[in-house]
């Protein structure tokens, strides 16, 4: 089968400034792919391309086998976008608006009427159906948005950043939905910054960096480009940072991160337990006080550090990141 | 579908969410309504007062003259609201969709041509009420009316050009205030224009602006041979010129706006 998207050597500029500097993708169908990396990297202007949005200045793409700046007019009847800020009409009601989506996507008045009853089911959105959007949640809003991209039932999804700027509770909410999409067969590719949220949904996960993919894989190979487990850590005392930096230095096998602000330590080690009793015993000795240890499996913000030699969100934005340790290790790094 | 097709079908959808927005939200109808109504009231108590037109009264001089002021502001109302759809990324959306590139742009004029008519005929009233009377034929009036929505209607996609280049809607009213003002004051609206001093006389008579008052002074016959014959030809031959005028800038406008669109990306 051949793949549902594909992209060779796309190039895009912005006058001196290069979105995208030789990007190649190859998505099977029926799969999940996520472009991950952080803001700025050319995440949306890669899916910005492949919705026929923008043309390219150099490279070419395709999807569901058609060319995106040839065949444009006929692919952007299979395609759904749903794109970072909710396109949705406030003033329309949450129906009116997937009604209006059919009618462009020429379902004619009777089909756009159903396919909105439909999805506005779908996406629990029944009861505020008939009320303007203007109403709606945050969380709200990204569902019939992306409730919107698939009234045409079609083949190839692009969802660009779908969770940034909810809350921790919505977020999850929306990748349920996403899950339960995909399994009926969509090829979908999403663009995310978050690493929890590429780790959840994609099967294939690119990492965007500078306008180029910088690695390919499943979570699972990237996570083991970087190899085995971290031992975490946290201390009472800033002071104690400098004794644990020492100590554990022997025991690292990559670069070690110190937040000085949550006091907490992550060292990529080789032996797992062992290696992680054989720190306690180190700073034990020194007479660290430890308030919190333990092990863990790499997550892909280890990843993008190890294969870039920067955070995800350190290039900017760092508000959207609440609730992820990049943030932190960021401040750390800005230091 | 052909594509002739598409984009009148398309263009209804999107009329149809204008319509609705306006249902919704009826504070932009209430500013075509009630400020042309300001308009008609200001200009025949506060100029009607001191100043004369020769052969007659100086409000049925100026009531066609405040229908073109009207419009012309009505117009940027396409603009404007462009800028916000723009500012709001419903533009992605619609571009990724199947539908003809055109038809947003259509369905906003059309839909801002309507709140146009409104205007139109809210001042008319207005304007019976305070003396504006008409002195042509019935259908010489309609005429006047309908070439008064087909300038309105030509002049949304100079707004909608305007505001594509521009994007974003602080900068759109700046610059529609800017250019619209002197657009306004620099033609027959108010004053007859040949009696302004040489060069502003002849910028005022070649004003596209000057050109359809006078179209819609002579259609709805507010014009009087006892005032001066101006010189420039669009004067002279007003409702044909008017026409001309209208029919120009849809054929440079609307092919400029819609390939605007085409490339505009929110943000």
């Amino acid at each position: 089968m051949p793949p549902a998207i594909t992209a060779e050597g796309l190039v895009k500029k912005y006058g001196d400034v290069t979105a995208l500097d030789g990007m190649d993708l190859s998505v099977p169908e029926g799969t999940v792919f996520g472009l991950l990396g952080p803001n700025g990297a050319g995440k949306t202007t890669a899916v910005r391309i492949l919705t026929t949005l923008l043309k390219p200045d150099a490279g070419h793409a395709t999807v569901a086998g058609l060319d995106v700046v040839g065949d444009a007019p006929r692919l952007r009847s299979r395609i759904g976008a749903s794109g970072q800020y909710a396109a949705v009409d406030d003033h329309l009601t949450g129906a009116e608006n997937l009604e209006m989506v059919g009618r462009l996507y020429h379902l004619g008045t009777r089909r756009s009427k159903e396919r909105a009853r439909e999805l506005l089911e779908r996406f629990d959105l029944v009861e505020a159906g008939d009320r303007p959007v203007q109403g709606y949640s945050g969380g709200m809003r990204r569902r019939l948005d992306l409730a919107g991209a698939l009234v045409a039932n079609p083949p190839v999804l692009f969802l660009d950043e779908p969770t940034t700027g909810l809350d921790p509770r919505a977020r999850v909410g929306l990748w349920d939905v996403i899950s339960e999409l995909v399994a009926g067969g969509t090829t979908l590719l999403l663009t995310t910054q978050y690493m929890e949220e590429a780790d959840r949904l994609a099967d294939g996960i690119a990492v965007v960096d500078h306008g180029r993919v910088i690695a390919l894989g499943t979570a699972d190979e990237l996570k083991d480009q970087v190899g085995g487990d971290r031992i975490e850590l946290t201390v009472t005392k800033e002071t104690d940072l400098e004794t644990v930096r020492r100590e554990l230095a022997p025991l690292a096998v990559g670069d070690m991160r110190i937040d000085a602000t949550a006091l907490r330590v992550t060292v990529p080690v080789t032996h797992g337990a062992a290696s992680l009793t054989d720190a306690l015993g180190r700073l034990a000795a020194e007479r660290v006080t430890v308030r919190d240890a333990g092990l863990r499996r790499p997550t892909l913000d280890d990843v993008f550090l190890a294969l870039t030699g920067h955070e995800a969100s350190a290039n900017e934005n760092p508000s959207a990141n609440e609730n992820l340790t990049a943030t932190a290790t960021a401040k750390e790094h800005s230091r | 579908m052909n594509a002739l097709q598409t984009a009148i079908a398309d263009g209804m959808t999107i009329t149809k969410r204008n319509t609705l927005k306006i249902k919704r939200v009826p504070d932009q109808l209430g500013g075509a309504i009630i400020l042309p109504i300001v308009f008609v009231l200001l200009f025949a108590y506060v100029f009607g007062s001191m100043i004369d037109v020769p052969g007659m009264s100086y409000r049925e001089y100026m009531v066609p003259g405040v229908f073109v002021v009207a419009i012309v502001s009505g117009a940027q109302i396409t603009g404007y609201t462009l800028t916000l759809d723009l500012r709001k990324g419903i533009f992605d959306r619609f571009r990724t969709l199947p539908m003809a590139p055109s038809a947003v742009l259509i369905g906003q004029t059309l839909c801002d041509v309507l709140m146009n008519l409104t205007s139109v005929v809210v001042m008319a009233v207005v304007g019976l009420a305070v003396g504006w009377r008409i002195h042509s034929t019935p259908y010489e009036a309609a005429m006047g009316l309908l070439l008064l929505l087909f300038f309105s209607y030509a002049f949304s996609w100079v707004t909608a050009t305007v505001a594509l280049a521009l994007r974003t809607p602080e900068v759109f009213n700046n610059v529609a205030t800017v250019v619209s003002m002197p657009l306004m004051f620099l033609s027959n609206v108010f004053v007859d224009s040949s009696r302004l001093p040489g060069p502003l006389m002849v910028v005022a008579e070649w004003n596209p602006v000057s050109t359809i008052v006078q179209g819609a002074r002579v259609l709805f016959g507010n014009t009087s041979p006892a005032m001066p014959v101006p010189g420039a030809w669009p004067l002279q031959h007003a409702v044909a010129a008017s026409l001309l005028w209208s029919v120009l800038i849809l054929v440079v406008f609307a092919p400029l706006a819609t390939r605007l669109y085409k490339r505009a990306v929110s943000r």
